[in-house]
């Protein structure tokens, strides 16, 4: 191993372990994320757990509009574009018809919780065995930067140029908390990925929602994403990452809000 | 055959959906189509398919849209403001080529209107009705036997053609009885091979698929839709449909669809006996629309009556069918009204007199 303007490079790759490798659930080929944005590694801990679990043959995913619009670009699975917001009801079509695939969707905040409440509430409260993973950065990221239904109040977006002023603009909407707390579903998470140990705990989380639903878990698998939006917050990733820990995490606390009792 | 039954159209219709081999139904409560959603709660299930109330016809397009992406047979009904709700996942539906059979128990309008019959929601169904340049298989029956037969038919379509197919119907059609025979109708060999492209999970390690109508660069895009012009022109050579009821010797021709050609030929047959000489033509498919038949005709009779349930929409088809070598009349009711025999025959006369019969 030498080291050289370039970084680290090493002559006797052979002689060494192999400790990390991408998954091919992944396409081979450069993401359209900003630098430092969550939505990459979200899917990456996905298609690892896809992996991991060989459930490639038998996965569906459904991914509606916002920055994540072209995920079957880089998730190697089969996969559906929805219409803003209706993502739960593309995937709820699919796994009525075809009860023992494995579907998910990958959705944003405004996508998930201000355009598509009613699909996302309503497919919660039917149960639907599905996967769905919420990725809540605060912000309208596709469309360059507007309040989403989950900014913090005081934050300055395109559209709340004054902050956002829970008078008017209401509040940050916590929809994962009232996911919790309806009977339909069987997990509800919130996690995040701004830092070594939440990418680990996130990824355990994403594993147990797919392992809930190919053991045919009665109810839906929850999990909410806090992640970042660096271009949209216009911060670096880096203070991105620490306005997650220093005020998102505040108002959107991490950890389990819905676990099954033992033995369901 | 099988043996004769009285049913409403809307039941009718249902049940001719489970004999097509339909597996997923997702609909939304409204009058009048109704029992249409009623009677797939009440059949589906036990007869191999997914009944599921959807929480808005928003969702149930979506949901059509989901199920159908993995090349089940699936459809949705509603009426009027319902299909409003569902434009933008048709949309997408036509631009993605995603077969299904949708259903609009058409009543009055505009807003929330009438639970009456109508045929005011022609220009939505046939030119478009959503954002971007689509189109749908259009199917209009005029009687509850047709409301069961236009189901295979439209389910066929659908999947040779991959592209949404619509039956539009009204709160009439679906609300009467009628008899009606379903016929033998042997699913699997009508099903067609969707596996090439249907997401079901990369099965056996193949290469991935996926469903979308985004293409950001202009120059996909247009391919795209040349795509589909292209595809609606075949359409158009192949599949159109139409009643011709004595034209032969017609001077005047009534251009009429789905109830209104109900009217339309009692008016007929009063005037025939009046000694006009009136004849039908009947568009079953609104879209591809029988342009050439009735360009045809239009150098045989002298005058042409469109009767609609609108405000005169279909006349603007005829219109551009016929230009302007003939007259064309219009007479329609609105509302929900229904127009009766003997206003359109006074209509004939008029016309008659116009073009010095
Ligand atoms: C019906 C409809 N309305 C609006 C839009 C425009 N639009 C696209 S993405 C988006 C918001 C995306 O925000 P979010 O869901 O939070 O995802 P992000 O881009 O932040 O990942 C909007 C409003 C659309 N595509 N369709
Ligand atoms: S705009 Fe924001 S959410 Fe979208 S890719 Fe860039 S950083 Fe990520």
């Amino acid at each position: 191993m030498e080291t050289t303007r370039e970084g680290i490079v090493c002559n006797n790759l052979d002689q060494m372990d192999v400790v990390f490798e991408r998954t091919k659930v992944l396409h081979d080929t450069p993401t359209s994320y900003c630098p430092g944005c969550g939505h990459s590694v979200a899917h990456r801990l996905i298609m690892e757990v896809i992996d991991e679990l060989g459930i490639l043959e038998n996965t569906i995913g459904v991914a509606p509009v916002g920055c994540s619009v072209f995920a079957y670009h880089f998730m190697n699975v089969d996969m559906q574009q929805a219409a803003h917001g209706r993502a739960t009801a593309v995937a709820t079509g699919i796994k009525r018809v075809l009860p023992d695939k494995i579907v998910f969707t990958y959705q944003g905040d405004g996508d998930l919780a201000a355009i598509g409440t009613a699909e996302t509430i309503h497919t919660i409260n039917r149960g639907e065995k599905i996967v769905i993973i919420f990725i809540n950065n605060g912000i309208y990221g596709m469309t360059g930067g507007q309040m989403a239904p989950t900014t913090l109040e005081g934050d300055v977006t395109s559209t709340t140029p004054q902050g956002r002023n829970t008078l008017i603009q209401g509040h940050a909407i916590k929809i994962t908390e009232m996911a919790a707390i309806m009977d339909g579903a069987y997990y509800v998470t919130r996690q995040a990925v701004n830092s070594a140990i939440a990418v680990r705990k996130c990824k355990k989380a994403i594993k147990q929602a797919f392992q809930n639903q190919i053991d045919g878990k009665n109810g839906t698998n929850f999990v909410e994403i806090v992640s970042n939006c660096p271009s949209g917050w216009k911060m670096t990733p880096i203070e991105a990452n620490r306005k997650i820990d220093e005020e998102v995490i505040k108002y959107y606390p991490l950890g389990d809000l819905k676990t099954p009792p033992k033995g369901a | 055959m099988g043996k004769k039954l009285l049913m409403k159209g809307n039941e009718a219709l249902a049940e001719a959906a489970i004999r097509a081999g339909v597996k997923g139904y997702f609909g939304y409560p409204i009058t009048p189509q109704s029992e249409l959603l009623e009677y797939m709660a009440t059949n589906l299930d036990a007869r191999g398919g997914v009944f599921l109330q959807a929480e808005s016809e928003v969702a149930a397009i979506n949901m059509v849209y989901g199920a159908s992406g993995t090349g089940t047979r699936v459809m949705t009904s509603t009426s009027s403001p319902g299909f409003s709700l569902m434009q933008e996942g048709i949309s997408y539906m036509a631009c993605a080529e995603l077969p299904c059979l949708l259903v609009n128990v058409v009543r009055g309008g505009p807003g929330l209107g009438t639970i009456q019959p109508s045929q005011g929601d022609y220009f939505q169904a046939v030119k478009g009705g959503g954002h971007g340049d689509y189109k749908l298989i259009v199917l209009a029956p005029n009687s509850v036997q047709e409301m069961a037969d236009l189901v295979y038919l439209g389910f066929d379509l659908a999947d040779k053609y991959r592209i949404p197919t619509l039956i539009l119907s009204d709160g009439a059609l679906g609300q009467m009885m009628e008899s009606v025979e379903f016929p033998e109708y042997n699913v699997e060999e009508h099903l067609v091979d969707h596996s090439s492209w249907t997401t079901i999970g990369r099965e056996n390690g193949r290469e991935q698929h996926y469903i979308t109508s985004l293409h950001l660069l202009s120059e996909k895009m247009e391919e795209i839709n040349i795509h589909l012009q292209d595809k609606y022109k075949i359409i158009q050579k192949n599949e159109t449909r139409f009643e011709s009821i004595q034209t032969e010797d017609a001077d005047i021709l009534i251009v009429a669809f789905g109830l209104s050609s109900r009217s339309s030929q009692k008016a007929l047959e009063l005037a025939r006996e009046q000694g006009l000489k009136v004849g039908m033509l009947r568009p079953i498919t609104l879209f591809p629309f029988p342009t050439d038949e009735i360009k045809h005709l239009a150098q045989i009779v002298k005058g042409i009556l469109v009767v609609e349930m609108n405000a005169g929409q279909m006349v603007e088809d005829v219109h551009l069918s016929v230009g302007n070598n003939i007259p064309i009349d219009f007479y329609g009711r609105m509302g929900g009204m229904i127009p009766q025999p003997d206003e359109i025959v006074e209509k004939i006369k008029d016309l008659s007199k116009q073009v010095k019969i």
